[in-house]
């Protein structure tokens, strides 16, 4: 399998398809040197610290589990790769194609091989990035664009939610090692937190693998190009939440909770999908929603947790691998050269293309599970396992004979349909795909075939040892073709004859599936779409109401928040718990405080009470001064200079700024103005009693005094004030220069600027005004408007 | 070396004044890019002193603390002024092609200049009033670089902007007032000793309140973030881009260090207000972000939901949960500002940063659309990004708190930014051009592809070494956070610093 692509000197897709070969190639030759060690029962342990202080590691614990995964990753990887170089290597994207494949193969890699939990999250989310790119690659359709970020945001949530459970996991174990954590089991399960890990693993690993109720994202996901659903949604990706299942078994497996949570996802899944797939008309479809029933199985059987139960699955999960795939190339290379995927439209392509017919044959047969292929060995042995099953025997045995006689139906439907019968006309020029696309799924169908006869080797080399992992001790695994006549062997012969009637009646049982599914209420993906409007709904509501555009709103709410929080600190925290001598503060005010006093007040007032926005400011400008006066009073004139300027700058800024709004009007309604008077009231109020209860402590003079002993004899001044300004804090002072001339200068581009503004002889100019609205909701954009005023 | 604690404030006013001078002509703007460079230069070798002899403090004047204006640099400030450095670079060679030569007459360099500056001097200061004269030099220069050009749109939002800040400005002078009646000091060293000795210490909760909202209001939390939607999508790319990048940070940072250095008398009652705060940011900025059809504006509220993480790593007050916020800090900086820039040139080759205008980015500019993944899957928090990290430690901090309602938030919050996010991946780079147009980088000049690209490239390589390397950000992070939760070397060293050793 390594160097199929060696031998052909000319490859479509140039340097990037030869790389996208060797890489997945070369590792599968690595991997398949831990094939000794691990069949021997070996776990190899290799890596390096990646972030020491946080106990992450890059490590790869290479086991029976992850080196079966590994090695299908890099396999049926391989094949993929080889068979893109036709399929899209003359896709203008095609290089970022393989590199988003590439980015895919190696999340997937580092999911199934970390050793450390953060590091497998951190892969896992690679592998989910990878698959929004590449479903989303066919940028164009508006349709792949949904299906992308359908997926990403299904299986986003369920890895924020796993990295919780992770943290969690974490913490009760003490390590985020798996090769630990795997043998603390009892501690992990009897911990306080148990549950709330089950629940976020769970959510992390449901979603991934497609269960229900987030199935609905993996159909959709078809939209990607065939070689990625063959090969994510297929056969690695997707079971990336059944590996995390299984690898957690040991850990959290094996409890009331864990045991119903799969088999009542996992069962439903299955069956609902495997009746789903009938309905469908596009071959691809078909075998995306037989996937949805694959993964449903095995969660099943992972839940249901027994050695024939954990065995069955990994058997079952190879053999799908390999068929599953197979089957996507066949219907991508019917697509590609017969320009349709229509079960309708398609007939009797079995002379015209018949490597293809014989690859894909080989596969079905395994997928319908007839002897002598792998297929049917795995049918067997998840036949066994319900049997033999102490729980719920009747719902896991039913689901997986509902499942296997649907599977028959769904094979046929997949390639007799396509490749038998009658050609019709329009496929008479149709000719064979090229070996690079037929070879991947013409391996795969003989490998189904070979493993069937010769079950020993999957057996010693993956299955059993794959199996040991997750039951956590040795199992005895031994496969075989024939079991002798069981119930098992009984059920079935009377699969293969249910299915091969539903087969027969599949058109009418199909039109019937679509008048139920027609009736049904509850449709998922619909629901998706509600799901997304109500959250951008919600968001446009909020944001409306508080981004709301009116500046008035947004100082009141500013002011309100103050006076808020300021009044019930005083209360909680119990301040104003001292008497205060009115009369006795009084006295020692002089006429000209009150002059002053009296002069802010007017002006405050005015700025309050006018309807003349210029009024206003002047009236403000008063106050300002006010203060600048008091500044003068107690002894601080350079200040109150600074003062001076910034204060005219404000007024001369603002009054420009309202020059060039477009109508000059009191824009607060009447009703308001008792709110905003309140408010006034209120954050006087709240300001006023902080200050009287700061003024009720003794003012430490420490720094007055070092002033006043310093000012003459080490700073040479006799103005105290004038040294602190220009010696003691001149940094400040340097600052404050900086602020007035950075004001003026601010003027300056201000008032020039605006002549530009108005001339308005660039186009951003124009731009910014008119489309300035927050939402693009007409009856928002009244209330709105970062741009009106 | 304490000298060069001035450097950094020093030369960017210095850059100031010559780019001033020479506004005219070609030398105003490449000054801007040698002075950034100077500064990027001399805060690494801030950074490099004050890992070798821990925290560095210089009396301004000779005058001993608490009596003089002290400069001192712990972990945190000085990561602070090297990010400012590289941020402020990036930023000075973008607007070599972005800033047009009628804004640089007006002064654009010399404003951008002092911004950098009064960035610093916030970062680098050890006196309370201090740093609100920095505020004030910030809040000056940058409401001169937003409403240059005095476009409607810009006036209109620098409006906003400056009268909402203008109430922090009122509210922060207010309380270093108060602050000083009660206990007659400024410098901040000196106040972590005076707080424990006030009369009355329920009233030093009510002044710290009003200083949490004061900064607050800097730091656009909830409720107070609404100039910040306002106003960051008017004005050029470059000022967006370091204000996305630098201005909230500031104020987040000012909470960082008063509550830590001197607020810390009731942490139960201050650091519970700080979560709930946290939390409804992230919550209400991730969702204005969904509402948003701009790239800017979607942006924006982005820069507000994290804030919203930034003050969680405070309220926590964990050693791990500081490290997050430290992490998040550096993180978010580089991470925001790129973003910004990339917007810049989407808006150049495609014509519009309104989503419903532009389209085709992924199709025809392929080194764009990469650009513009890196920071933006590091800001929704994607591994191995630096954004992952950031995150990873922050919902850790929650989850060993016991903070599962936050630590669920923070996840969800998310989740909302991935979907945030990928709308303008899906419209400006999937979705074709509603015009039929193919942008493409080629349309650019090559002196502007290379101005402008040159810094997002670099700004996403970092952002891709602290996310395939994040050991020595979070081993530095660490440290800086034990100096913010032991401050007993810091104010131990702005205290004892003599005079001698300043200048």
């Amino acid at each position: 399998m390594a160097d199929t692509g060696a031998e052909v000197p000319r490859l479509a897709g140039g340097p990037a398809g030869w790389v996208s070969i060797l890489i997945p190639a070369a590792l599968f030759a690595w991997f398949a040197q831990f094939l000794g060690p691990v069949a021997a029962g070996e776990v190899l342990l290799i890596g390096f610290d990646w972030v020491p202080s946080l106990d992450i590691r890059l490590e790869m614990m290479v086991d029976g589990l992850s080196l079966t995964f590994a090695l299908l990753i890099t396999g049926i990887g391989t094949l993929v790769t080889l068979y893109s170089t036709s399929y899209l290597g003359a896709h203008p994207e095609y290089p970022r194609f393989v590199l988003y494949l590439m980015a895919f193969m190696v999340g997937m890699l580092g999911l199934v091989l970390s050793d450390n939990l953060i590091a497998l999250f951190v892969f896992w989310e690679v592998t989910t990035i990878s698959s929004y790119l590449l479903i989303g690659f066919t940028s164009d359709s508006a349709k792949s664009r949904r299906s992308a970020l359908q997926a990403l945001l299904v299986t986003g949530t369920g890895g924020l939610a796993l990295l919780a459970g992770m943290i969690l996991l974490g913490q009760a174990a003490g390590t985020f090692s798996l090769s630990e954590i795997l043998t603390m089991g009892d501690a992990i399960r009897g911990h306080a937190h148990y549950d709330a890990i089950l629940v976020l693993f769970l959510a992390g690993a449901f979603t991934k693998s497609a269960q229900f109720p987030f199935h609905f994202w993996l159909p959709n996901a078809m939209a990607a190009p065939t070689p990625v659903s063959a090969y994510l949604h297929s056969a690695t990706m997707v079971k990336g939440g059944v590996y995390l299942m299984a690898r957690m078994t040991p850990t959290l497996g094996g409890t009331e909770p864990w045991f119903w949570a799969l088999i009542i996802a996992g069962g439903f899944t299955t069956v609902f999908a495997s009746v789903l797939s009938i309905r469908q008309t596009d071959i691809k479809q078909v075998l995306a929603y037989t996937t949805l029933m694959a993964l449903g199985a095995l969660t099943l059987f992972i839940g249901v947790g027994t050695s024939a139960a954990i065995k069955a699955a990994m058997v079952f999960l190879v053999v799908h691998s390999f068929y599953k795939a197979a089957l996507f190339l066949m219907i991508g290379i019917v697509d590609h050269e017969a320009g349709t995927r229509e079960v309708g439209d398609l007939r009797g392509l079995a002379l015209k293309m018949p490597v293809t017919f014989f690859a894909g044959a080989l596969a079905a047969i395994s997928m319908a599970g007839i002897p002598p292929f792998f297929g049917f060995i795995g049918k067997e042995f998840l036949y066994d396992a319900g049997l033999e099953a102490e729980t719920a025997r009747i719902w896991i045995t039913g689901t997986i004979f509902a499942a296997s006689v649907l599977m028959f139906v769904a094979a046929g439907i997949a390639v007799a349909r396509p490749f038998l019968g009658k050609l019709p006309e329009r496929f008479k020029d149709t000719h064979e795909g090229p070996w690079t696309m037929w070879m991947g799924p013409f391996l795969l169908g003989a490998l189904s075939l070979f493993f069937g006869i010769y079950p020993d080797i999957p057996e010693v080399w993956m299955v059993g040892p794959a199996t040991d992992a997750v039951y956590g001790s040795d199992v005895d695994v031994d496969l075989y073709l024939f079991h002798g006549i069981n119930a098992a062997f009984i059920l079935s012969m009377i699969t293969f004859a249910v299915g091969l009637v539903l087969y027969l009646a599949h058109q009418r049982l199909r039109d019937g599936l679509a008048r139920i599914i027609a009736a049904n209420p509850i449709k998922f993906d619909p629901g998706w779409d509600r799901t997304l409007d109500g959250l951008r709904a919600i968001a446009e509501w909020q944001t409306r109401h508080l981004q709301s555009g009116i500046l008035t709103r947004y100082i009141f709410i500013t002011f309100a928040t103050f006076a808020v929080a300021m009044a019930v600190t005083l209360w909680w925290q119990d301040v104003l718990n001292f008497r205060l001598d009115v009369a006795n503060e009084l006295e020692g005010l002089l006429f000209k405080h009150w002059a002053v006093l009296l002069f802010i007040t007017a002006g405050a007032i005015l700025a309050a009470l006018t309807r003349s926005r210029m009024t206003a400011i002047a009236a403000l400008g008063v106050v300002g001064i006010g203060v600048a006066l008091i500044f003068i009073m107690f002894s601080a004139p350079d200040v109150a200079i600074t003062q001076l300027l910034v204060e005219t700058l404000v007024v001369v800024l603002v009054a420009v700024a309202m020059l060039k709004l477009p109508h000059l009007h009191v824009r607060t309604a009447e009703p308001h103005r008792p709110h905003h008077a309140l408010l006034a009231v209120a954050v006087g109020t709240v300001t006023t009693l902080v200050m009287v209860a700061v003024l009720q402590g003794n003012l430490d003079l420490r720094l007055t005094e070092y002033f006043n002993e310093t000012a003459y004899y080490e700073a040479y001044g006799s103005n105290i004030v004038n040294v602190i300004l220009v010696d003691f804090r001149a940094l400040d002072t340097f600052g404050e220069i900086a602020v007035v001339v950075i004001a003026a200068l601010s003027a300056y581009a201000l008032l020039r600027g605006t002549r530009y503004g108005t001339i308005r002889e660039d186009g951003e100019a124009l731009r910014d005004t008119v489309d300035d609205a927050v939402l693009p909701d007409p009856a928002a954009r009244s209330a709105d408007g970062e741009g009106r005023a | 070396m304490s000298w060069i604690l001035a450097t950094p404030i020093i030369i960017p006013f210095a850059t100031a004044v010559l780019a001033f001078l020479f506004r005219h002509g070609p030398e105003g703007r490449w000054l801007s890019v040698l002075g950034s460079a100077g500064l990027l230069v001399s805060s690494i070798i801030l950074m490099l002193t004050v890992l070798d002899e821990g925290v560095i403090a210089a009396q301004m004047g000779q005058w001993p603390a608490p009596f003089g204006i002290t400069l001192a640099a712990d972990l945190l400030s000085a990561v602070m002024v090297v990010i400012t450095g590289i941020t402020g670079l990036a930023i000075a060679i973008y607007a070599l092609a972005d800033v047009e030569q009628r804004k640089e007459q007006l002064g654009y360099h010399a404003l951008y200049q002092v911004l950098l500056a009064g960035v610093c001097g916030a970062f680098l200061t050890g006196d309370l009033f201090n740093l609100y004269v920095w505020f004030e030099v910030m809040l000056i220069s940058s409401f001169g670089l937003l409403i240059l050009g005095g476009t409607r749109a810009q006036l209109d939002g620098g409006i906003r902007y400056v009268t909402l800040n203008l109430i922090s400005t009122i509210l922060f002078l207010s309380g270093v007032g108060l602050l000083y009646g009660m206990t007659g000091t400024l410098n901040m060293a000196d106040l972590h000793g005076a707080v424990q000795e006030v009369d009355n210490p329920g009233l030093l909760v009510v002044v710290a309140v009003m200083f949490m909202i004061a900064f607050g209001v800097k730091a656009a939390v909830f409720p107070l973030f609404f100039w910040l939607p306002a106003s960051y999508h008017t004005p050029a790319i470059s000022v967006s881009a370091i204000f996305a990048g630098l201005l909230t940070k500031v104020g987040v940072y000012s909470l960082i260090r008063t509550f830590t250095l001197i607020f810390t008398t009731d942490i139960a009652y201050t650091h519970t207000i700080l979560l709930w705060v946290a939390g409804l940011t992230m919550v209400t900025g991730v969702l204005g972000a969904a509402a948003m059809n701009d790239f800017r504006r979607i942006l924006s509220f982005h820069i507000v939901s994290q804030i919203g993480y930034m003050v969680l790593g405070l309220a926590l007050f964990t050693p791990l949960a500081l490290v997050g916020a430290v992490f998040y800090l550096v993180h978010h900086i580089i991470v925001k500002a790129n973003l910004f820039l990339v917007a810049g040139v989407a808006r150049r080759i495609a014509g519009s940063t309104e989503l419903g205008q532009i389209g085709g980015l992924y199709k025809t500019a392929p080194l764009l659309a990469l650009l513009f993944l890196i920071p933006a899957f590091s800001l929704a928090g994607f591994p191995p990004l630096s954004g992952f990290w950031a995150k990873f430690l922050l919902i850790k901090a929650a989850l060993e708190e016991g903070g599962y309602i936050i630590a669920g938030v923070a996840l969800a919050v998310g989740l909302l930014t991935i979907f945030s996010m990928t709308k303008i991946w899906g419209y400006a780079f999937w979705k074709p051009h509603p015009a039929g147009l193919e942008p493409r980088l080629s349309r650019l000049s090559a002196r502007d592809r290379a101005a402008l690209l040159t810094p997002i490239a670099a700004l996403a390589v970092l952002t891709c070494i602290i996310g395939l390397f994040p050991e020595p950000f979070v081993q530095f992070a660490t440290r800086a956070a034990e100096q913010l939760l032991d401050p007993q070397t810091y104010v131990q060293t702005v205290l004892a610093a003599a005079p001698e050793a300043g200048q």
